[in-house]
């Protein structure tokens, strides 16, 4: 019974991460819009473009290699797998032992990595581009995640994200501390990064000198294409529910039952729809900084970082 | 007779017929036998050192061997760890070396003196961590390291760079053994006996201050050895100058000595010491991690970025060894444990990764002649194998999952993580701070080798040379399998090693956690746990990637792949040199450490006879060189040749007077001699 629970759980991340990622991106636009006083497109928007593409014909462009074609693929899986890990439903899965932070940031860095030599081998000047920005920003966002897992674990003595979830469940305190403020403030800038959004990325940018992840998909097309799309909602779906998760992490079941499973997905489903919603009108207020200007937004979340670790030794030694 | 001294005489008398084989014998014959000899002596020394990880030891002395004190052996499990991987490289290395020498002609690595000296070097990788007196070790380190500096000066004579490398070497290993050779003096006078029997019992009867000013000497000779700041700088000149198989060899086995000697004089003989010796190791390893892996990042020499990378992983090497010594110092001994098994890991995960992405582009040098690479690319095609084994080492290189190099990382964060049970303020600044090191020099790490696979090895050829390379000869290839399947072992069931790393970590005094057992990682010390199990995370990846391509073929309607051009903006086909190249691909990196690597840049415009205002010709040269050795060598390089020139004021020529200075040194020495004593 409980078993059944734990693999419905894992089953059911997947699947809302796997079919809600368009939906939340389609959602994002749509606020976008109303904001800019445009219609919109609607919700549905980004399941029909993929369905689109996932009818077109495969393209190789001549020239390229495995690395490119096996990128799409890849970038997907480990968001999936990941999706798997990280406890957005519920933390009593079958999986949740092996749910460690620093392997689900790890299997998301590996997608980032694939997508930036698929760049590279492609051969032209944007992919390039592309690649060595996207690899830059990642290199420089690596030190903020793994302090923020940092500041996270000390409370609960592990790096396991189900016990991390638990315990801040049990104990709201840890969240409104000084250090789990800042480590949340530090996560989301780090987040905003990894999911190439304003202010560090410009997802909707049409002029290829300032892209960064575009530039390095610029050469795909059809299914391909729209492997890498849903990949990069993927990805932040999942990132936004692993913020939600590890800062507002009422309502999942910490235990195996199929009520408590089903009041988590709705207020999965509602605090997605909400961070979108936030995220969204946030981004028609920024503007992109410029690419150089990039570290130093990092470099500001890093401070916000080693101020948690700091603050979280200190305050929690000094009671 | 056990097991460990005659694998390990069984490797002395192979490694003796090889040096013979490599004088004796004609050039067509020689390479093959000296490269199965040596591999002999890789496969000795891998039996000695499993049978010691596996809990046998064993300990002789042979009086007659060395003058006055006679040599004295010793092997226990952490020796055995580094017999081991010792062992194993040279193994592997030597039978790719075999393939790599035959096609360079009599010169370079196949001449008589490089074949008769390779396997000599190769018994002194073996032998080093079996010496258990101070003059064994100091002996066989000294024959290591001129066995190396013979085989780094193997192709002098195709390139000028070859010699200055051979000096730069040959000055900074002595300078090593000059601090070593001072240090274990002062340890083995104050502990009144030069065996490590007698040092390690007679350690706490040195004075505080002598122990550290041992400790400081020591380490910063074989800091040096491992490549780590500030004494590194022979590391980028000499590893990539060497033929290949010696630098797989260097990289692989010879900097992990550095390592195998701090551990056992700073943990095991000197049994620990007060914090600042380890806060200090702290800070030379973080320094050395990320100062390392930039340059690495900045570098377009191929060898030389791997070079490189080898400074960055012995810096996180050091950063474990640090914090297991800082944790025993405060007396948490189950996570200095950890630490210290963090560290022994990596130097494991390394040592196969290292080798074979040496190896890897050691093929490629052979094939097109070329390490810069912004003029390779496009070897994916033309060179499949030798590009699969260099991925599947870089994998492991940048820390990702499912790699090796991930799995000691993992263990090593997840010991500096739970630190911070351990009182005191040093800690809980220093700890953090290691924590975020570590995570930029990954980050770093993983954008150089997305540079190395993907402008090298991926893209199309931006040469001739490169266009028209060559898959390498399959002895080449089964060196690298070897050392491939190596490393997908270390990455997918690191539990095989659970007991030999505890008994390693055990030979030190500090209790075996029981980390890395059967079917993965598991720490389990009081308040805390963590778990990773390597093969559960592939079998999950496995199943999403077959999800992700099935699926959307399932969903789509037409399977069939049609060619297309690239996008070219309507301008024509892209030609290889409008291709990003490493140089360019490292810019934005470099803007972004612009004050650490101060690089020099030289604009050049030329312009035409008729007019300032037209152009003819713009000449643009920039150069990251290695700051440290800019601002730390030089000076002292300077101060030298000064302190030389105004000693030749001294010696003028004149018989009157050195008999004068003869004079009056001996006044001097009576005069004091008199008043002294």
């Amino acid at each position: 019974m409980s078993a059944a629970v734990g693999y419905a759980a894992v089953a059911g991340q997947v699947v809302v991460v796997g079919a809600g990622a368009p939906l939340l991106t389609g959602w994002m636009r749509q606020v976008r819009a109303r904001l800019e006083g445009r219609a919109g497109a609607g919700v549905l928007q980004p399941w029909r473009d993929t369905r689109k593409l996932l009818r077109k014909e495969p393209v190789t462009p001549v020239g390229t290699g495995p690395a490119f074609r096996a990128a799409p693929a890849l970038l997907v899986a480990t968001t999936v797998v990941a999706a798997a890990l990280v406890p957005l439903l519920s933390t009593d899965t079958p999986v949740s032992s092996h749910a460690d932070l620093i392997v689900v940031v790890s299997l998301i860095a590996l997608g980032t990595l694939a997508l930036a030599l698929a760049g590279l081998d492609t051969g032209t000047a944007f992919g390039g581009m592309g690649a060595s920005r996207e690899m830059t920003v990642a290199a420089l966002v690596e030190p903020t995640i793994l302090l923020s897992v940092f500041a996270l674990s000390i409370p609960a003595g592990t790096t396991n994200i189900p016990a991390i979830v638990t315990g801040a469940v049990h104990e709201p305190a840890r969240l409104t501390s000084p250090a789990g403020l800042l480590a949340t403030a530090a996560l989301a800038v780090a987040v905003l990064a990894e999911t190439g959004r304003i202010p560090v990325d410009n997802p909707s940018t049409h002029l290829e000198l300032t892209m960064i992840h575009e530039a390095m998909v610029l050469e795909y097309a059809g299914p391909d294409l729209a492997l890498v799309e849903l990949g990069s909602q993927l990805r932040l779906t999942l990132l936004l529910g692993l913020l939600s998760s590890l800062f507002v992490p009422w309502g999942i079941a910490t235990s195996a039952s199929w009520a408590g499973l089903a009041v988590a997905l709705v207020l999965f489903a509602a605090k997605l729809v909400l961070l979108g919603a936030v995220l969204a009108a946030a981004e028609v207020f920024w503007a992109k900084v410029r690419l150089f200007r990039v570290p130093e937004l990092l470099a500001g979340s890093f401070l916000l970082a080693v101020l948690a670790v700091a603050s979280s030794y200190f305050l929690s030694g000094a009671s | 007779m056990s097991v460990i001294p005659a694998a390990l005489a069984a490797a002395a008398v192979l490694a003796g017929a090889g040096a013979l084989a490599g004088i004796v014998l004609p050039y067509r014959l020689r390479i093959p036998a000296v490269g199965v000899l040596t591999a002999g002596v890789g496969v000795g020394g891998g039996t000695a050192g499993v049978a010691a990880l596996g809990g046998s030891g064993w300990a002789g002395t042979f009086p007659g061997v060395l003058p006055l004190a006679g040599a004295a052996a010793a092997v226990d499990a952490l020796a055995g760890l580094f017999i081991a991987v010792a062992g194993a490289v040279v193994a592997a290395v030597a039978v790719y070396g075999i393939g790599y020498a035959a096609g360079h002609g009599p010169h370079g690595l196949g001449s008589r003196t490089a074949q008769a000296v390779l396997p000599p070097f190769a018994l002194t990788l073996v032998l080093v961590p079996v010496a258990a007196s101070v003059s064994t070790f100091l002996a066989l380190w000294e024959l290591m390291a001129l066995g190396s500096l013979l085989l780094v000066l193997a192709e002098h004579r195709e390139r000028a760079s070859v010699r200055q490398a051979g000096v730069w070497y040959a000055v900074m290993t002595h300078l090593g053994l000059v601090l070593l050779l001072a240090g274990l003096a002062l340890f083995a006078a104050g502990a009144g006996g030069e065996t490590f029997t007698a040092l390690r019992a007679g350690a706490h009867t040195v004075p505080p201050a002598v122990r550290g000013l041992v400790f400081v000497l020591v380490a910063l000779a074989f800091t040096s050895k491992a490549g780590a700041l500030p004494l590194h700088a022979w590391l980028p000149r000499a590893h990539p100058e060497a033929p290949s198989p010696v630098s797989a060899l260097m990289s692989a086995a010879m900097v992990n000595l550095g390592i195998y000697g701090l551990v056992r004089t700073g943990l095991d003989l000197l049994g620990g010491g007060p914090a600042w010796w380890w806060l200090g190791l702290i800070a030379v390893g973080g320094t050395s991690a990320v100062y390392g892996i930039l340059q690495a990042a900045m570098a377009s020499d191929l060898k030389r970025l791997l070079a490189y990378s080898t400074s960055e992983n012995m810096g996180l090497v050091l950063i474990g060894v640090g914090a297991s010594g800082l944790f025993a110092a405060y007396g948490d001994r189950p996570l200095a444990a950890l630490a210290l098994c963090a560290a022994l890991l990596h130097v494991v995960n390394h040592s196969a990764f290292k080798a074979l992405l040496f190896c890897a582009a050691g093929s490629v040098l052979r094939s097109t002649g070329l390490r810069d690479l912004d003029r390779l690319g496009g070897l994916r095609s033309r060179m499949p194998v030798t590009a699969a084994f260099f991925a599947v080492a870089a994998l492991g290189a940048v820390a990702l999952p499912p790699g090796n190099g991930f799995i000691s990382e993992w263990l090593l964060l997840q010991s500096l993580i739970h630190g911070l049970a351990v009182p005191g303020v040093a800690v809980a600044v220093v700890l953090p701070l290691s924590v975020a090191l570590i995570a930029l020099s990954a980050g770093i790490a993983a954008a150089a080798f997305v540079k190395a696979l993907g402008v090298g090895f991926f893209a199309r050829p931006r040469s001739d040379r490169a266009a028209s390379a060559e898959e390498a000869p399959i002895l080449m290839l089964a060196g690298m399998g070897l050392l491939g399947a190596a490393c997908a072992a270390l990455a997918l069931v690191p539990g095989l090693l659970g007991g030999s790393l505890d008994r390693a970590v055990g030979a030190t005094g500090l209790p075996g956690g029981g980390a890395v057992s059967g079917g993965g990682l598991e720490v389990r010390l009081t308040g805390i746990s963590a778990a990773l199990s390597p093969v559960w995370v592939v079998a999950a990846l496995t199943v999403a990637l077959m999800a992700a391509v099935g699926l959307p073929r399932l969903y789509g309607r037409r399977r069939r792949r049609v060619n297309a051009r690239l996008w070219d903006c309507g301008g024509g086909a892209p030609t290889p040199r409008m291709a990003y190249t490493a140089t360019s691909f490292a810019e934005p990196l470099q803007r972004v450490f612009d004050d650490v690597l101060a690089p020099e840049q030289d604009l050049d415009v030329t312009p035409v006879r008729e007019s300032a205002y037209l152009v003819e010709r713009v000449r643009f040269q920039r150069r990251v060189s290695d700051r440290i050795e800019h601002r730390l060598y030089e000076p002292v390089l300077r101060a030298l040749n000064t302190a030389g020139q105004s000693a030749r004021r001294l010696a003028g020529g004149s018989v009157h007077r050195y008999l004068g200075y003869g004079f009056a040194g001996l006044v001097f020495l009576l005069l004091a001699l008199a008043v002294g004593w």
